[in-house]
């Protein structure tokens, strides 16, 4: 495996299958009642949160702490430069922790890789401005794969603010690397003009494809992008690309419904739709914990193929 | 006692005279005295130039020397050495300052400071808008008076058509030359990105800058400047429906001209994929298909001039998150490196009309009273000699007090040995005096 996980591009399919295989062994450890493995006891992990995001710096710590790695929280309100640091003096601290791994949220886009020219432990992006959330990625394939059975062939829609949606992108990339197929739709002002070119189809009618679909994934929408003219109200937003409880119900049977919260109940997903039974976006979170011991374990855990039954 | 230097053996090279011939070039106090073969050379400092070529003095038609304001970043000492380290004997300085230099006092303190550090020649530009706001024009006038003959608000765009309209048929007042030159990218088209509105900036989810974006204000510019018969510039194109816009209007008789920077020449949005900061610029390098429209253009006239943009920035300000880095890379110790490597050498551009296009072109517009001229008798001595085969690697320190260069660990061929200005020698045998 790649030294960093920074794209979903760094994870070949045998990658993202020995993740995911890994963390089903570490889901069973979030079931006991003493939740913790030795596997990295006296690694160091810090998580650099340079952008608010309480429960993916929360999914990242209780993983490292599961793990017995000591766990470091290196938080700021705002970027380094805000605060007269430049991020490689940063970098550089973070480095004279002695950090065997850096999990990084920043609202800049490339930050995570510009990290990795000054530090050297591995780098995790935690989600990187509009460019890539790869950890969502795999918690979100975990998820499908654990419901469905099988991630080739899935026929999954991802709904909304494509454009700036670095979880759109990651997910994107990873299920297409596992041949699954994917639909992008939104309004054309939210998709990429280079869309087409990732593999996908682009489809501005959420009604013509909800009917077949295995996975309707959507997107939180930002009220912001409205003053922006990307489209005209929230309410004709919800009429055109929202998942009400009307499309629901055409929804296939045994079909998922996925979100990446923060939910914009009203808005992207109407309330009650995201109380259905398909609706596991409380799983995503509690799969996050677990794809993310396996992601930190397969990095930092050294050359084992496979996790040690002492570990687990 | 007079001074006298011979330069012996150069190949000339003089897109103004068209010559292009190995022979001797003295200078006596400051002035060409002879040009031609077997000049004696007594009590002379003789410089052997065997191999080298020799031309007019390099001149800049876009430099950001910082000062006064920014000092931190850069100075008119520092910047005007970087300049001569160039081969550059004249640079304008852009009139982004704090204060900025939308007023003859300013003009006066820039002049003042460039004499007194001696390496090059500082021809300032004026702001087109007080303050560079955009909202009311600055006093044009007293700027002319004061020498100035370019103005623009580069680093923005003249925000409104009328705006420029009347900047246009303003400078008409003047009885000298006065040209007024643009930073083209519409500004709602560009807020908030950073780099090629493309494939790339999708793939690393950055906001991207699109190329129309610019070529609507070069359209713009352009229609203006043919129904009021105003004298535009346009400053660093960099997209290939830019250089057709700028053809035809050329064809049309349209007073325009036009310059590209050589990182446009040389690098595309494929360069940042590595998020190096130091290929952040405004506005952004595009796709390999524009930079070859940006090669050709050079070659048959359509863009007049290459000039550096030369934007020096703190370590610290490059070294920050891609998105908040200040856009700009340094440029006047590899330009003509670069010019020599990457469109000369492929034979894409006659060696002649780049050095046409790095001093005559831009000495014309800057009024840059004797740079750019031809090596003639009687001539201010402003020359430059570099070894065309010298290759080396790009490499920090640099003169410049900035190190932001999009050209680091890049190999050139081709490097500055010898800059004279009026007669001294700025730069010998590589090494800046002073």
């Amino acid at each position: 495996m790649n030294r960093h996980v920074l794209s979903m591009h760094d994870l070949t399919a045998d990658d993202v299958i020995r993740v995911l295989d890994t963390a089903e062994s570490f889901r069973e450890v979030g079931t006991r009642v003493i939740k913790k493995v030795p596997a990295l006891r006296g690694r160091t992990v810090v998580n650099f949160f340079l952008e608010n995001s309480t429960r993916t710096r929360i999914s990242f710590e209780l993983a490292a702490k599961r793990l017995s790695a000591d766990v470091i929280n290196f938080a700021a309100g705002g970027s380094s430069v805000a605060k007269g640091e430049s991020l490689k003096d940063t970098a550089l601290t973070l480095q004279a922790m002695g950090a065997d791994a850096i999990v990084i949220r920043h609202s800049s886009s490339g930050s995570p890789l510009q990290l990795t020219k000054w530090v050297e432990g591995h780098v995790i992006n935690a989600g990187d401005g509009t460019h890539e959330h790869p950890t969502q990625a795999l918690l979100d394939l975990y998820t499908m794969r654990e419901r469905l059975g099988r991630l080739e062939g899935l026929r999954v829609a991802i709904v909304g603010d494509v454009l700036h949606s670095r979880v759109a992108r990651s997910l994107c990339i990873g299920l297409v690397t596992m041949g699954a197929e994917v639909t992008l739709i939104g309004p054309p002002t939210l998709i990429p003009p280079d869309a087409p070119t990732w593999g996908v189809q682009v489809s501005y009618d959420l009604d013509a494809v909800i009917p077949k679909l295995d996975v309707c994934y959507m997107l939180r929408v930002q009220r912001e992008r409205q003053r922006l003219e990307y489209f005209p109200s929230v309410r004709e937003y919800n009429r055109l690309f929202g998942l009400t409880g009307a499309r629901a119900g055409v929804l296939p049977e045994g079909s998922l419904i996925m979100h990446p919260g923060p939910m914009n109940r009203g808005v992207e997903i109407d309330s009650d739709v995201a109380d259905l039974p398909q609706a596991v976006i409380e799983e995503q979170v509690t799969n996050g914990i677990a794809v993310r011991m396996s992601l930190l374990y397969l990095l930092l855990g050294g050359a084992a193929d496979r996790v040690d039954d002492a570990d687990v | 006692m007079s001074e006298r230097v011979l330069f012996r053996g150069a190949r000339i090279v003089d897109p103004v005279a068209g010559r292009d011939e190995v022979a001797d070039v003295s200078v006596v106090d400051g002035r060409i005295d002879q040009v031609g073969p077997g000049i004696e050379a007594a009590e002379a400092e003789v410089l052997d130039c065997a191999g080298l070529v020799l031309t007019p003095g390099l001149v800049d038609l876009h430099t950001h020397l910082r000062e006064p304001g920014f000092e931190y970043k850069e100075t008119i000492a520092s910047g005007t050495r970087a300049a001569a380290a160039g081969g550059f004997t004249a640079v304008s300085s852009m009139a982004n300052t704090d204060p900025v230099t939308d007023h003859a006092g300013i003009v006066a303190e820039i002049r003042d400071k460039a004499a007194e550090a001696g390496a090059a020649d500082v021809f300032p530009v004026g702001a087109i808008t007080k303050g560079l706001a955009g909202e009311s024009m600055a006093e044009l006038g007293e700027m002319v008076e004061a020498g100035v003959r370019v103005f623009s608000d580069d680093g923005n765009c003249v925000p409104t058509a009328r705006m420029l309209r009347n900047a246009l048929v303003y400078a008409k007042a003047f009885p000298a030359e006065v040209v007024i030159a643009d930073h083209c990218e519409d500004a709602s088209l560009v807020e908030g990105g950073h780099m090629h509105e493309g494939v790339q900036s999708s793939s690393m989810g950055l906001a991207g800058r699109p190329a129309e974006a610019e070529e609507i204000v070069v359209a713009r510019d352009l229609a203006i400047a043919r129904a009021t018969g105003g004298r535009i510039h346009i400053c660093h194109v960099s997209s290939a429906r830019s250089v057709e816009l700028l053809r035809r209007a050329k064809r049309d008789g349209v007073r325009v001209t036009a310059e590209v920077t050589p990182h446009h020449l040389v690098f595309t949005d494929d360069d940042l994929v590595g998020y190096d900061t130091n290929f952040k610029v405004h506005p952004p390098l595009r796709t390999a298909e524009d930079r070859e429209a940006l090669r050709g253009a050079v070659a048959d006239g359509t863009i007049d001039v290459i000039a550096t943009d030369h934007a020096p920035h703190a370590v610290e300000e490059k070294e920050s998150e891609f998105d908040l880095s200040p856009p700009g890379t340094i440029g006047l110790e590899t330009a003509l490196a670069a010019v020599l490597t990457h469109l000369v050498a492929p034979g894409i551009v006659e060696l002649p009309r780049a050095i046409e296009a790095m001093s005559a072109m831009p000495a014309r517009i800057l009024g840059a009273t004797g740079h750019g001229g031809s090596i003639d008798a009687g001539a201010p001595a402003n020359l430059t000699a570099f070894d065309p085969s010298e290759t080396w690697v790009v490499q920090a320190p640099f003169v410049s007090k900035a190190r932001n260069s999009a050209f680091l660990g890049r190999e050139l061929t081709g490097r500055v040995r010898h800059t004279m200005l009026r007669g001294a020698l700025t730069v010998a045998d590589g090494k800046v005096r002073g």
